[in-house]
Formats: C-alpha cells, sequence, structure tokens
C-alpha cells in the first residue's frame, strides 16, 4: 500500500508547521459529488436521511446523510466538537437519555426507522450494542459483568458457556481464567475495556459501537483492541468514532469525515473507502485535516 | 564534594517569609479542626460517663421486665420496651419503603420540571418542621378522624410521616452520587430503566441510604413530644398485643420519670432507661452500618 504510506508521510512533515489559515470549520458549499450513499452491493445496514439533532437550542448535527455498510468497519473522524460522538450516539438511541435533546430526520436501522413511534428502545439497543470511551465495568465480578446484559434479556441457555464464549471472543479469556470471581474494577485499564466488549458481545448484537473505545488506553492496549476489531468485524458490524487517524486508517474500511459549520453543527463532509479517502481525498478540507493541517 | 558552578546561585528551600506564614496557618488549622471534633466527642463523652454513673446500677434484669410503679426500685420498663418495638417496627416498614421509593422516583423517573423542584423544596422544608407539628398533625388525622385512638398504628403512622423526609433527602443524594456512566453502561446492554435503577444504582447507592435509614431510625426511636401529643402518655401495665393499643415508648417513660419529684428517687431509673435506650439505638445503628459495609466493599 504505497499510497497510504506517503500520505501518512505528508501528515509527518507536517505536523509541527505553523496551523495555516484553513478555517477549522467550514463556510462553502457542500460539493454535491461528495458520495455519502453506499452502492447497493454494498449492503448498508444502517441509513440516515436529514438527520437534525439538537441538545436544547444547540444544533449539533446538521442534516446529515449518510449510510453504513454490513460487516465492515466504519470510521468516524473530524476535530474535536463537529458531532461524531452525537451521531453515534443516535444510532442505538443513547442520546435521548439526556434531558433536552431533540432529533428529526430518518435514522433507519436494517430497513426500520428506529425512532419510530412503536419501536422500543430497549430492542434497539440490544441489538445495537455500545462499548464507550472510559470503561465503565460494573462493580461487581467478571462473569456477572459479562452475564448482566444476557440475563436482563432472558437468556435461558447455559450462562457459563456464554460468558466464557463472549469472553473469548474479546480476547480476555486467557487472562481472567479462573479469576471470573474477581471485581472487574481490578483489571487494567485495557482488560477492563475489553471486558465491556465481552459484555456488549453477551448480549449477541448485530452492530456494535465504539466511541474513541481507546483513547483511555495505552498503545499495547490500544493494538490488542484494534486486532480485537479485525476480528470482531468478521461477525459483527462496527461503527467507530475516533480522534486518532492513523487508528482509522489501520482499523477500519470506511471512513466518514466530519466537520462542524460556524453554528457548531457537524455533518459529514466526505466519505468512502478508508484507502482511498487517505490517499486521495476529494474534498480540500479532508486532505487537510488528515495531513494535519488542522484539528 | 561537587564544586558549584557560578551561575547558580545559592538558595534556600526553608520555609521563610510568606511561605511560613502560610505554612503556620495550615499547620494551625489542622489541631484547630481537630479541637472542633474532640469537642463533639467530649460531650458525648462527658453525657455518657454521667448517665452510666447515675443509672447502670438500676439497669438489671427486674428492670426490663417490670411494670412502671409508683415505687421507684420496683418500677420497670417492660410496657416501653414493648411499645417501643412495636411501634418502630411498624414506623420503619411503613416508612422507609415509601421514603427510598420516592427518592428513586424523583432522581430516575420523574421528569425534570417545575412541579418537581417543587416536591423538593416541599421535602426540604418538611424536614425542618418541629416533630411537635407531626404529633399535633398525628392527632387530628389518626387519632380523631381516622378513629384509630391513642394507638400504636398512630403513633407509627405519626413517626413515619416525620421520619420520610429526612430520608427522601439522604436517599436522594446518594442515588445522586452514583455516576451515569453506570446507568449508561448498562442501558447499553437492552437493560430497561427499572432493571437498570434494581441491579446497578440501588446497590450503588445503598451505602448512602443506609446511613439516612441509621439517622431516621435514631430519630425515631427517642421522640417523645409527637409521641405525647398522640396521647402515648399514660400509665401501661400491659403488654401490647394488637397495633391498636394505648401504649407507652421508653422516651416517654424517660421523661415521665424525670419528671417526678426529685426526693422519690425516679432519676436514677431515668438514667438507666437512657442507657437501655442507647444501648438499643447503637444496636439498630450496628446492624444498618453492617449492611452498608457489605454494600461498600462490593
Amino acid at each position: 500500500m504505497p499510497e497510504l504510506k506517503v500520505a501518512v508521510g505528508r501528515a509527518a512533515e507536517t505536523v509541527g508547521a505553523p496551523t495555516s489559515d484553513v478555517p477549522m470549520t467550514f463556510t462553502g458549499e457542500y460539493l454535491d459529488e461528495q458520495r455519502l450513499i453506499l452502492k447497493p452491493e454494498e449492503q448498508a445496514l444502517f441509513c440516515l436521511s436529514n438527520v437534525n439533532f439538537w441538545y436544547g437550542h444547540k444544533q449539533a448535527l446538521s442534516n446529515v446523510t449518510l449510510e453504513f455498510p454490513m460487516n465492515k468497519v466504519t470510521a468516524l473522524i473530524g476535530p474535536s466538537g463537529c458531532g461524531k460522538s452525537t451521531l453515534l450516539r443516535c444510532l442505538n438511541r443513547m442520546n435521548e437519555l439526556i434531558p433536552g435533546v431533540r432529533i428529526e430526520g430518518k435514522v433507519e436501522y436494517r430497513g426500520t426507522h428506529i425512532y419510530g413511534p412503536s419501536i422500543d428502545p430497549v430492542e434497539v439497543r440490544r441489538r445495537i450494542g455500545m462499548v464507550f470511551q472510559k470503561p465503565n465495568p460494573f462493580p461487581k465480578s467478571i462473569y456477572e459483568n459479562v452475564a448482566f446484559g444476557a440475563r436482563v434479556n432472558g437468556y435461558r441457555g447455559n450462562m457459563d458457556e456464554l460468558v466464557d464464549r463472549s469472553l473469548r471472543q474479546a480476547a480476555l479469556l486467557d487472562e481472567v481464567k479462573g479469576e471470573l470471581k474477581k471485581s472487574g474494577l481490578a483489571l487494567s485499564g485495557g482488560q477492563q475495556q475489553r471486558l465491556c466488549i465481552a459484555r456488549a458481545l453477551a448480549v449477541q448484537p448485530d452492530v456494535i459501537l465504539m466511541d474513541e473505545p481507546c483513547s483511555a488506553l495505552d498503545p499495547i492496549a490500544t493494538l490488542k483492541i484494534e486486532d480485537l476489531i479485525r476480528e470482531l468485524v468478521k461477525d459483527f458490524t462496527i461503527i467507530i468514532v475516533t480522534h486518532n487517524m492513523q487508528q482509522a486508517a489501520r482499523v477500519s474500511d470506511y471512513t466518514a469525515f466530519m466537520l462542524s459549520d460556524e453554528s457548531g453543527a457537524g455533518r459529514p463532509i466526505e466519505y468512502g473507502h478508508t484507502q482511498e479517502l487517505f490517499t486521495n481525498p476529494r474534498d480540500k478540507r479532508t486532505e487537510d485535516y488528515i495531513t494535519g493541517r488542522f484539528g | 564534594m561537587s564544586v558549584v558552578p557560578a551561575h547558580l546561585e545559592e538558595v534556600t528551600l526553608r520555609a521563610t517569609g510568606a511561605v511560613a506564614r502560610r505554612q503556620f496557618i495550615s499547620r494551625i488549622s489542622r489541631y484547630v479542626l481537630l479541637a472542633a471534633s474532640l469537642i463533639g466527642v467530649a460531650i458525648l463523652i462527658y453525657l455518657a460517663y454521667e448517665t452510666l454513673q447515675a443509672g447502670a446500677s438500676r439497669v438489671t434484669w427486674h428492670f426490663l421486665t417490670n411494670y412502671p410503679s409508683r415505687f421507684a426500685e420496683r418500677a420497670g420498663l417492660r410496657s416501653a420496651i414493648i411499645g417501643s418495638a412495636w411501634t418502630m417496627s411498624f414506623t420503619v416498614v411503613l416508612a422507609f419503603p415509601v421514603a427510598i421509593g420516592t427518592a428513586v422516583w424523583m432522581e430516575e423517573f420523574a421528569p425534570k420540571n417545575a412541579v418537581l423542584s417543587f416536591v423538593k423544596l416541599n421535602l426540604a422544608n418538611l424536614a425542618g418542621v418541629p416533630s411537635i407539628i407531626y404529633g399535633i398533625l398525628g392527632l387530628a388525622i389518626f387519632v380523631r378522624f381516622a378513629d384509630m385512638g391513642p394507638s400504636i398504628m398512630a403513633g407509627a403512622l405519626t413517626l413515619a410521616l416525620m421520619i420520610i423526609p429526612m430520608t427522601v433527602i439522604a436517599a436522594q443524594e446518594a442515588i445522586k452520587q452514583v455516576p451515569q456512566s453506570i446507568r449508561d453502561a448498562s442501558l447499553a446492554v437492552g437493560a430497561t430503566h427499572w432493571q437498570t435503577v434494581w441491579s446497578h444504582v440501588l446497590p450503588q447507592a445503598l451505602p448512602g441510604i443506609m446511613t439516612g435509614v441509621i439517622l431516621a431510625v435514631s430519630r425515631a426511636a427517642g421522640e417523645t413530644a409527637a409521641l405525647i401529643m398522640i396521647g402515648a402518655f399514660s400509665l401501661i401495665l400491659y403488654d401490647n398485643t394488637s397495633p391498636f393499643d394505648s401504649f407507652t415508648t421508653v422516651p416517654i417513660q424517660i421523661y415521665s420519670w424525670t419528671v417526678r419529684p426529685a426526693n422519690l428517687g425516679f432519676q436514677v431509673n431515668a438514667s438507666a432507661a437512657i442507657i437501655v435506650l442507647m444501648a438499643a439505638v447503637l444496636t439498630l445503628n450496628l446492624i444498618a452500618a453492617i449492611i452498608r459495609e457489605r454494600f461498600r466493599r462490593e
């Protein structure tokens, strides 16, 4: 992948350069050629159309139209405050836990608008799991952490086997085998995050949303989780928000670059195969961001 | 012995001038605060000593099992202990589910609007209302209007009303302390709101809630004025067998013995009864503290 290296190399060259006059937010028109919709053979799992989102009076997402493909890793990148985490949390209805929020537009998961009148958020969250930025295991044993989700969803099978399987899928079983009664909080940061991933896997979801899962972890733990993501994508669809462009380049199949306008509302500017976006970005703002001129 | 280069001037790192003054104040503050804490402890020790000295001799099995009497040596706490036990049992059963349920509803489920703020403000005020007002309320509603008479049930309901506001506030604070990340994690695996509250919020809030329970139980166990108002200030010479019996409690018995003329010798009984009451309250608090520690360790 020689071109990819060049793009990253360019970033390395411009790091340390003074921030240019390229603004962090865009003021121009959207280029209609930006492909934000997938081709039919790419099997879109999520279809967002004209999604607007407000925290009270402040608009955080403006006319977001985007599609996420099945069984692939999609990364959302962009500078701070551009709405990446907000967009992610819209996908499993976690945003409505915050008082005063409002959403407009369509968020379709497998063809069903998840904010429809008869749609139950608990059902949505069972199928669309989430891993948070700061590892947040329950103050219970490792076993209970993993078993909780399955239990509340009425799992009737062999719980020991499910816990084992989830921990193995999360690449944690070897490190905690035989110590499942230990408290989840006694693990290291990277292990706690993998425990949170195991917990999400135990309910056997369809999609795993990851909100900057490695930002609180050291580089070795980060690498382990990136490897884990590449393994998990064989069975799940993964959408990951990340500040780390190199991580996006390593881990994802598709990348969406988001930016916020003057009022602070964000939307995706460019979207495509990760390789294409990082080696040959169509929009100048994308190129400026990935080469480190701002953000 | 290294040679100090010319450009490094000698510097003193001992506290001087303003730093010395600030450090001095900081060190003194430590002792001042210690003294403040010791005042409370000292008062407690003094009171305990005085009471033990005055009444320890009277705390005998006969004292605990005799009925009140005209004669100080024969007067005992039997009816008061039984009355207190009945009343506290009902009070706990009536007050704590309501109080904890209210706190959970207010913090977890209620929509955050002006009505909720109004309710919270009123609860804070109710927690500060003198207990005798609750006695008058209990007299009007339970004793007269609901026709329960001066019974254990009326007393328990009055005490329950009295301790609910302070318990709600303590439980509320405990629930607020539970970090949102735990709730997020639970909801994200598809748990319902109630499942999240029952499995995660309440267990984590339990230590704080138990502290509120301890304070409320101590307050109710020692309550005198409210129960006197509803008519518990009477001579009870039998064991209570029904929640609708007339009754007396240990604090009321203490009061009634204290106000007798000094030459009749009932003050010793009063001191002894205080020892019994303190022992009972301490035991209840110990049980609640054990429960609290069990949940804290998890």
